[in-house]
């Protein structure tokens, strides 16, 4: 069902009777509507939204550290439509050691949004064509984004100079 | 993708090359030639930073291209979660360091709609004047970096003659060149100063005259033509695709501009038109450009004719913006707010917002996400030089070398606003 706030949401309405189920939560923010996606659904959500709904641009992908909670992480999608000049923006829950499926078979535009994503917060994609580390260096070890990762790094301590 | 070790070969090796290689990499039928990998960076003067791109040619062809960025990343974001709402701003100016008043613009935005803040007319206008005038400067050097990477050395001079100009300008707006952190949440940093009115109608009819000097400089330039004419093209749909935005986009047809999609900061008083060319070539995204810095003369022109008068530089805004000096001395609760302000900060309701402004190179977005502190939980800028960048693999594939130069520069990627 979905809730009251976003009963007159075409998009809601539309990906609630496609896709019965996988819009798990709305959270309504100051800037318009957020679903929360379900995590297998996310890749079916999106081609939906691409091809039925004219969300034909990609604007980003990040991610967002919740540490402690859990599900610990959100992986934010900033879609757009440039004919109808609308934006939509998805989150999908995802906890340590999951991996969500990458929407590069979507958008092109998701390879490196991904990456970042992957290196910056250690959350894996499937599928993706190249899940290197993009900012780190290849042989760096922990993600920096991370709640638990210190602002000045492991790698210097000022202590023990 | 690019595999294999790299050898330089001449075309008459190849033979010889066949019998000795011990890799077994068949060599190519095409051309007779050899592949051969090309380290381009990081510190190639035409990457305009640290950029990295590994070329697969076929003699001067571009088989594959492979950016590879990273060398600069700051970890500007994870440095935002450690900062108050207030110190976050300093560092948006080293996002994009070309369009700084643009990347505090957004931020301010962003914060602003979270914290319910109306900011008085005056400061909106001064937010766009300022923009449009950041637009030129980028745009400025852009041109000239992009002549001179082509060849055309003068254009880089002139330039930077009027660069300097703007330099001035927001150096007596704010006491700094480059990093200004003028826009701040809640207004301006500072009261305009006196005079800024004059300084600014000056350098705006030198802008206008010195915007018609290059083009006339360039666009019938015989080489300039050559090198730019149905060079670096791609179909619209792979650039929507990849995520590319702003000129590039502009030059391939399509009008996507977020000042008339979603306006903000009274954008929508103005007047002003959205160039576009449907050429999707270097040379077309030279023209979207020139026009474009006259459409923002325009946007300031207009700033400057209809000024709201006397209206306030900030916000009515106790508990988030700093109070005067004059009141502090003599007021209590300006004293207190003062101190808590310094001190903790000022706390933003719980929630997140995804705020898109058009910078000079396209789709500027910072996503903020507040969970009710003075610290943001997470800032997220969606840069448009690393969406941009994206499609520098896809774009140079067939490309001759030389024409890779011309295609990289008419990208006008900042790598500090790919790396962050």
């Amino acid at each position: 069902m979905l809730p009251e706030s976003v009963a007159d949401n075409a998009v809601a309405i539309a990906l609630n009777e496609r896709l019965p189920g996988a819009i798990e939560d709305v959270r309504i923010n100051v800037d318009g509507p957020v679903f929360v996606i379900a995590r297998p659904q996310i890749i079916s959500v999106c081609r939906h939204l691409k091809d039925e709904r004219g969300f034909n641009r990609l604007s980003g992908i990040s991610g967002v550290d919740w540490w402690p909670r859990t599900p610990r992480f959100e992986v934010v999608y900033l879609l757009h439509s440039t004919a109808h000049k609308q934006r939509v923006r998805l989150i999908v829950r995802v906890d340590e050691n999951e991996a969500i499926e990458s929407v590069t078979s979507v958008w092109r535009g998701a390879n490196w949004y991904e990456r970042e994503v992957f290196d910056l917060f250690g959350v894996p994609f499937s599928n993706h064509p190249s899940l290197d580390r993009i900012m780190m260096p290849v042989d760096w070890e922990g993600h920096p984004l991370r709640k638990d990762y210190p602002v000045h790094g492991y790698r210097y301590s000022y202590q023990e100079e | 993708m690019i595999q294999g070790d790299s050898r330089v070969a001449s075309l008459d090796a190849v033979e010889e090359l066949k019998r000795q290689d011990p890799s077994g990499i068949e060599p190519l039928t095409v051309s007779g030639a050899r592949k051969m990998i090309l380290n381009m960076g990081p510190q190639h003067p035409s990457t305009h930073g640290v950029l990295r791109v590994l070329l697969e040619l076929d003699g001067e062809t571009i088989l594959n291209a492979r950016p590879e960025i990273g060398f600069l990343h700051t970890g500007i974001e994870k440095q935002c979660e450690a900062l108050r709402y207030q110190q976050v701003v300093p560092l948006t100016d080293r996002v994009d360091y070309l369009a700084n008043l643009s990347n505090n613009l957004c931020y301010a935005l962003a914060v602003e709609r979270l914290l319910g803040l109306e900011i008085p007319e005056f400061a909106q206008w001064m937010r766009v004047m300022l923009c449009e005038i950041t637009r030129i400067n980028s745009h400025l050097v852009w041109l000239g970096t992009h002549a001179l990477d082509i060849g055309a050395m003068s254009v880089y001079f002139y330039c930077f003659r009027e660069r300097e100009e703007i330099l001035k300008l927001f150096e007596m707006f704010s006491g700094q060149r480059m990093m200004t952190s003028y826009i701040r949440p809640g207004g301006l940093a500072l009261e305009p100063p006196r005079g800024w009115h004059k300084a600014a109608t000056a350098l705006l009819g030198r802008l206008a005259r010195g915007v018609d000097e290059y083009y006339a400089l360039l666009a019938h330039n015989p080489i300039w033509v050559n090198r730019t004419k149905n060079v670096g093209g791609m179909p619209l749909e792979d650039m929507l695709d990849l995520g590319v935005t702003g000129p590039l986009l502009r030059a391939a047809g399509l009008a996507m501009d977020a000042r008339k999609e979603c306006p903000y900061s009274s954008y929508e008083k103005f007047d002003f038109e959205v160039p576009t060319r449907t050429e999707n070539d270097v040379y077309a995204r030279f023209e979207v450009r020139v026009e474009e810095m006259r459409q923002s003369i325009r946007i300031v022109q207009q700033a400057l004719d209809g000024m709201p008068a006397g209206g306030a530089w900030r916000a009515e805004a106790p508990g988030i913006l700093l109070p005067d000096r004059e009141k502090m001395k003599t007021q209590m609760e300006s004293l207190i707010y003062h101190f808590k302000i310094v001190t903790e900060g000022y706390r933003v309701p719980e929630g997140s917002v995804y705020q898109v402004i058009e910078s000079p190179r396209g789709e500027l977005g910072y996503y903020v996400v507040s969970d009710g502190t003075s610290f943001p939980h997470r800032i997220f800028m969606r840069t448009p030089s690393f969406g941009n960048l994206q499609a520098l693999g896809e774009m140079l594939e067939g490309v001759l070398l030389a024409d890779s130069i011309a295609a990289m520069g008419s990208m006008d990627f900042v790598l500090g606003d790919v790396d962050r």
